[in-house]
Order: structure tokens, then sequence, then C-alpha cells
């Protein structure tokens, strides 16, 4: 041991170069900003002031589409003619309108996540839809609708896992690869509609029961009475969910909200599910009655909670996070890297082929004019404004449901103002989802340059 | 249960055989001779520094051991026996693992979710978070890495010694009998520094081989027990770290002969 006394001390180092070795408390505050709130307060009070500082650090979560969320709510409502923005009749319009793009952003989701992106899920999903209805037409294949359907996400779902292999296999940008993906669907898409007979706006409804529970997807509503025991069974079973799992982690000693927070998640889930219910339940129609959950609404729920479980509590998702956030550690851990990003762009292209059903039914059919390229725009913008990150590793499918709804709002909002022309509905929504790149990059920003300091 | 496992499988080679012999070991790429001839050896219960300048073969070694390349020619021992590392995943299923210097760390997921990421443990097919959260907890304790506010917060908020002290907890988390740690102190301050250092002792008392290939010296000279120094390739000398001192192991580095450390001795005395 005799050598080491010939050496410098560290102390002695430290004391030549202080600057260069900057220290972790150098920038407490950057830290700070960092870390979940959720996950280190005891009291709501240390929450609101954890989350408070998150947000003056750029790192807001949803808040902002929450907050945009009301804006358009409390600007249209104003504005609208007899504030028509805010009657049941409008806002069931406009769930409608959304549930396409939420269903849709859900997708581009899964590419967004793993810092990708996927051009093609306009019409990737139009394939899918088109196939769909021309199964069912009566007078020539008539399948039933189960299958039908079943079809037409299958060959969405292997659309999207050519593109995958390509982007993996041969390294190709996914950005190229959907790109050719996007002018190839379009050109099978309208190669399908020529197929059949069918290619355009007969109502799809009363021709046959397949073309009816196609129709209902959009158009059918629940009894009421079901709605609200529907909702009670869903608000009741997450509830319990979140009520156990929380308080179980907290008697265990684990990281966990206190219970406050929880009260207040599940009171959110509780209110949300009683408003939905509550302006669907309401009579719609201006003659007879036209009330109910309207079907979409299930659907859209049953996508989000399957793709919310799949991203957060299987190794699935939790391998799409860390590609997301590095890829290189994902690849250490052992983690089949191409096979998960594979998938993910099956998974993006089967969810499009729902989204698209659903469009159809909205549309009582397939037409040629589907704006397969907007749709794709409306879906990363909804993304985008719900808080999931262009930038990889971060994204939720709640994010694509609330993005959803602020598009629509938007979309709604200036029809209502007989601003139906789509020049200013591309302004308006190229506007927002400028806003949200740049709250996206901002934030990511303010992350960045943290780190920098603690280098 | 599993680190004590660890403490106990480890230390019963400590007195004879290496729990890690390389011999001979040749690589080459194309026309480079990337290693020569190398022979090394890894102790349990000391700490092993590899030293050597740029493109002396320090990062080939170690991928061979972590069977990231596979040599040319040569052996290498695994408790006195031959083994043949085709893969990453062989040598974590020996017990080897490695720490590399850009931490393999994803910066979105948090400590848990990085400790554990690809060996999650499920229960009914969903990620059995309680039971991860729990033992990655219990290893964090044990190797007293006590600084981080919650072990749920994202790794983006973690200090570049606590970064450095999360991939090293992940590494011994599984069970593993070597750890191999690549310019571990490269991007720290001088207190992080020091908890990387504490930590690598800690590892050396828990019966565990570490090798630690670093430039800085003077962490060398604070944590290894013995120094084995590469020069183009060439395992030029390995030693009890109390047979060397600093300006004997930067003309090894420099030169790969002892002529200089001749001269380097005769000034010493």
């Amino acid at each position: 041991m005799a050598p080491t006394a010939l050496l410098p001390r560290r102390a002695d180092i430290s004391s030549v170069a202080p600057e260069e070795a900057p220290d972790l408390t150098a920038a407490p505050e950057a830290i700070e900003a960092e870390v979940p709130p959720g996950v280190v307060a005891q009291t709501l009070g240390e929450f609101v002031r954890g989350y408070a500082s998150r947000i003056r650090a750029g790192e807001s979560g949803v808040l902002p589409v929450i907050v945009a969320m009301l804006a358009i709510l409390v600007v249209f409502t104003i504005i609208s003619p007899n504030h028509v923005f805010l009657s049941p009749v409008n806002l069931v319009n406009l769930f409608q309108q959304a549930a396409v793009i939420m269903v849709l952003a859900m997708a581009e989701g899964f590419a967004l996540v793993l810092g990708e992106i996927d051009l093609s899920v306009g019409f990737v999903g139009a394939i899918g839809g088109a196939i769909t209805v021309q199964l069912i037409q009566p007078i020539t294949t008539n399948w039933n609708w189960i299958p039908a359907i079943l079809a037409g996400l299958l060959v969405c779902t292997v659309f999207g896992l050519i593109q995958g292999t390509l982007i993996t296999r041969l390294r190709l940008p996914s950005f190229i690869v959907t790109l050719a993906g996007f002018l190839i669907a379009n050109g099978i898409f309208l190669k399908i509609l020529l197929l059949g007979p069918f290619s355009g706006y007969p109502n799809l409804a009363g021709q046959s029961d397949n073309l009816a529970v196609i129709y209902h997807l959009m158009w059918g509503t629940i009894d009421p009475n079901v709605s609200w025991i529907g909702a009670g069974v869903v608000v009741v079973g997450v509830g319990l969910a979140i009520w156990l799992g929380d308080s179980r982690r907290r008697r265990s000693g684990l990281v966990a909200p206190p219970a406050s927070l929880s009260l207040i998640k599940i009171g959110l889930i509780a209110a949300v599910a009683v408003v939905v219910v509550g302006i669907s339940n309401t009579n719609r129609a201006n003659l007879g009655t036209l009330e109910g959950v309207p079907w979409f609404i299930p659907i859209v729920l049953v996508v989000f909670g399957a793709w919310t479980i799949l991203l957060e509590r299987t190794k699935f998702g939790r391998y799409m996070y860390a590609i997301g956030g590095n890829p290189e550690a994902a690849r250490r851990a052992g983690i089949n890297v191409s096979l998960v990003r594979t998938l993910a762009f099956g998974l993006c292209s089967f969810t499009a082929g729902v989204a698209v059903i659903l469009y159809a039914s909205l549309l009582g059919g397939m037409s040629n004019n589907i704006q397969g390229g907007q749709y794709v725009l409306y879906a990363v913008a909804a993304a985008v404004i719900g808080g999931t990150s262009l930038f990889g590793g971060r994204g939720k499918p709640l994010h694509g449901v609330l993005g959803g709804l602020v598009i629509a709002g938007i979309y709604n909002g200036l029809y209502l103002q007989g601003i139906s022309d789509v020049e200013w509905q591309y302004i308006v929504t190229g506007l927002v989802l400028l806003a949200a790149v740049v709250i996206d990059a901002v934030s990511r920003r303010g992350a960045a340059s943290g780190s920098v300091t603690r280098v | 249960m599993q680190r004590e496992m660890t403490a106990a499988v480890a230390q019963a080679p400590a007195t004879d055989e290496p729990l890690l012999k390389v011999r001979e070991l040749d690589k080459h790429f194309g026309p480079v001779q990337a290693l020569y001839h190398v022979d090394l050896d890894l102790p349990a219960g000391k700490v092993t520094a590899l030293a050597g300048d740029n493109g002396a073969g320090k990062s080939v070694l170690t991928k061979c051991i972590a069977g990231i390349y596979q040599p040319d020619h040569g052996q290498i021992f695994w408790q006195g026996q031959p083994v043949h590392i085709r893969s990453a995943r062989d040598s974590a299923h020996l017990g080897i693992e490695v720490v590399y210097q850009d931490l393999a760390l994803a910066d979105n997921l948090d400590i848990v979710q990085n400790m554990f990421l690809g060996r999650e443990r499920l229960r009914n097919q969903l990620l059995d978070e309680d039971s991860m959260e729990r033992s990655a907890g219990e290893t964090l304790a044990s190797l007293r890495v006590t600084t981080v506010r919650s072990i749920r917060q994202p790794v983006a908020s973690l200090s570049g010694g606590q970064r450095q002290s999360v991939a090293v907890a992940k590494a011994v988390m599984w069970n593993s009998k070597l750890v191999i740690m690549d310019e571990p102190t490269a991007a720290l301050g001088v207190v992080q520094t020091r908890q990387v250092l504490d930590l690598i002792k800690r590892l050396r008392d828990r019966g565990l081989a570490v090798m630690v290939i670093s430039h800085n010296l003077t962490d060398v000279f604070e944590v290894a027990d013995r120094i084995a120094v590469l020069y183009l390739g060439r395992l030029v000398v390995q030693a009890d770290a109390s047979k060397f001192s600093l300006q004997r192991v930067v003309e090894y580095m420099t030169t790969g002969g002892s002529s200089g450390a001749d001269r380097a001795t005769s000034k010493e005395s």
C-alpha cells in the first residue's frame, strides 16, 4: 500500500478543479421539477406544489390540453348562436366527430411512443374499412359483419407488419416507408372500392342486418337505463381497482399517491362518466326520441382501456417505452427491439382499421373522398396536443382521447359559426398543432438543459 | 435472498481459482490485431483495474468477456471450467454483468423500471410492479444508495452519480458474480465519484469480482486490489496494486515496457 502515499489525495484534486466537478446540488429546483409529484408527495398539498413546480419547468403533462378543452368549451359556448355548442345534441355530435380522431390518434401513438411516425394510418385504415364494407354487401359477398370486420382489421395489421418489417429489418426511416405506404394504401383502397358495385352512399341501414350493425356502430344508441348501469359498472370497477391498488401500495410502504389523490382521481372518472351519460341520455331528437349512450362510446372506451393496459401493465408496453427512450439500452437489456417495433406498427395499423370502420359507419359507407391524408395529420395533432411526444418515449392512449376532443371541438365549433370552409379548419387546426409541438419541444428542452447542469 | 446466494457462491473460489480466467485470447478485425495472447485473471472478492491508453483493446477485451465479440483464439475459464460465451445472454447467465460507460439506462423510465428492464416479473401476465419495486428498493438499500428521493422517479431526474449507482444496482441484482464497469467515474464530479468508488468497494466486500476499466489512475489506485495494463492489444503486466506506482502504470500504458518503469523505480528510490 506504500505507493498510495505517492498519489495525490482526492481532496487535492477537488481543490485543483472544483469547477469541473459540478454537484447535483447545483440545480436542485431543476431536479425537483422532473420528479413526478405523484411519486414523492405524501399529502395533497405537496402534490399541488410539486405539480406547480413541474408546470413552471415546462413539464406540464395533460394540463395544456385540459386548458385547451375548457377554452374551446367556454369560447364556442359563448359565441355560438343560442349557445348551441353546449346543447346535448351538439355535444353528442362532437363526441361522434371526435371518436374517429381519438382512435386514429391512439393508433398513431404506437408509432410516436417509439419515436417514429406512421403517415399511412388514414389510408391503411381505409383499406380495412373498404374491405369490411364490401364484404357485407348483400348483393355480392354478403358476409356476416363479424368476419367482415376481422378480415378488414387483419389486412390492416398485415399491411402494418410489412411496413414495420421494412422499417426495422432494412433500417429504413419510418417517415419514408409509411409515406410510400400512404400512397400504396390509397391506391389499394381505391381498387377495393372498384371491386364491388358499392362505392358510395346508399344508406347502410335497413338493407341487411349486417349493414345495420355497421351503421349502428356510430348511430345506434344503448337504452338509457342500460347506459347508466354500464357506466356505473365501469366507474365502480375502475374506481375499485385504483383504490385497492393504491391502498395496498400505501400499506406495504411502496410509492403511492396520498389517499386524497386516489379519491380525486376516482371522483374525476365518475364525474366524466356522469357528464357523458347525462348528456347522451337527454332526448336529442326534434321529433320522437333519440336518447342513450351511442355505441361508439363503449367501443372507444374498449380500445382506450385495452391499449392503456397493454402499454402500462405488460412487458410489451414497457419495452415500447424503453425503446422510445433509449433503444440501445433496450437492446442491451436483451429486448428483441426489432420484434417490438414491428409489432407496434402492426398494432398501429390494426387500430387505424378500427378507426376507419367507425368512420365508414359515420359516413354510412366508404367512398373515394375519404380524406386519408388530412386524417393522418389530425391523428398526429391529436396525440401531440394530448401530450404525446414527437421525440419518442412519452405518450399514452389518454393523450389521443383528449387531443381528439380538442380537434373535434375546434372543427365542431367553427362549423357552428358557419365557418364550414375547410380553409379555416385547416388553419386553426394547424395553429393548434403548432402550439402543441412548441409545448412539447420547450418542455423537452427544459428537461435537456436540466440534465446538462447535472452531468 | 438472491444477493446472499451471490455472496456465498462468489466467495468460495476466492482463495484458489480466479473466478474468471482468460488465456491466450486473440481477436482481430480484418488486418487489425486488437488483442494478442491476452492472459487475465479476475479473482472474486477483488477489484481488478484494467488500464490502457485509447485503442489498447480494453473495450474489445470487455466485449469478448461479455459475449458481444467472439475471440478468434484462446479460452475463457469460468470457475475453472472452460466456457464459450456466445452472447450477452450467455454472459448474464453465468453471472457476468457489464455497466457500460453510457450506462444504458432509459431516461424516460423510472429507477425500478430500469433495474428490471428486460427481466420484468409478471403476475397473471401483467407486470408485478409491487414485487419489482420491493426488490429494487432492497437492492438499493443494501448498496446504501440512499440519496435518491424516490425509487419511482424517472432516471432523467437523477444526477450522474445516482445514475451510475442505479446502473450498478441493476447489475448486481441479478445474482451476478462478476461486474465489469467501463469508465465508471468518467463523467462524474468529486462527490459523485466518491459515491461510486465506495459502491465499488462494497461490491468487493460482498465477494463479487469487479473489473474496472478506467483512464483515471487516481481512481484506479483508490479502489483497485490488482492492476492489469493493456498496451496495443497485449496484456503487458498484471499484479497486485501494491506492486505499482502511478508512474510505473503510466509507463506501462504509454510504452508497454518495463524499461521506463525501471527508470521510474530508480527515481523513486
